[in-house]
């Protein structure tokens, strides 16, 4: 029940081409992080879709490998 | 998904205005992100009703197809899905989430 940080930011950037991506590890495990995610795809959008495109861009990751995860994300 | 759980959950989000499905109970949560929602909701003195999903696993995982939603917590108010900790946080703090209390008849405490 894990994922490498490089894996996370290399699958959001894969679904979001534009993003700017920065992730910390927060406990240090592998499993508890938190990211903040620039993107124009994210202009106009309620914060419940822009979430929603960061945990689709995670495919079935999200509550799998990957335990927690604090989204903060920004439009450009 | 199941219509029987789906019955279920429309049930629980009709009956409480605000309700938070949440991992432990709002006097005892198993979670920091549970805790961190239920805590902004106590804070403004909001009248809640907590939904412990780990007590019942159907829940647990028809709320995250229910919500289209991977996560929990998430947050219902008067039947509206308002997010989970991150937006409710975030919400909170540039006070969004109490217009949206305002806007939907709740009463709550600044």
């Amino acid at each position: 029940m894990s994922i490498k940080q490089v894996e996370l930011e290399k699958l959001i950037k894969q679904s979001i081409p534009d993003a700017e991506v920065t992730i910390k590890d927060l406990a240090g495990d592998e499993n508890h992080y938190s990211a903040t995610i620039k993107s124009k795809i994210f202009n106009g959008k309620s914060k419940i879709e822009q979430h929603k495109i960061v945990y689709k861009s995670l495919k079935n990751k999200m509550g799998n490998e990957l335990h927690a995860l604090s989204i903060n994300t920004e439009e450009v | 998904m199941d219509e029987a759980i789906k019955k279920k959950i429309n049930e629980l989000i009709e009956k409480n205005d605000v309700c938070l499905f949440m991992k432990g109970t709002p006097d005892a949560p198993q979670c920091g992100f549970s805790l961190a929602v239920s805590n902004v909701l106590k804070h403004l003195n909001v009248n809640f009703k907590g939904i412990n999903v780990l007590e019942d696993n159907e829940i647990r995982e028809g709320i995250k197809m229910f919500s289209d939603w991977p996560t929990i917590p998430q947050l219902y108010i008067k039947k509206e899905f308002i997010g989970g900790c991150d937006i409710v946080k975030e919400m909170f703090e540039k006070k969004e989430l109490q217009t949206k209390l305002s806007e939907k008849k709740i009463s709550y405490k600044n």
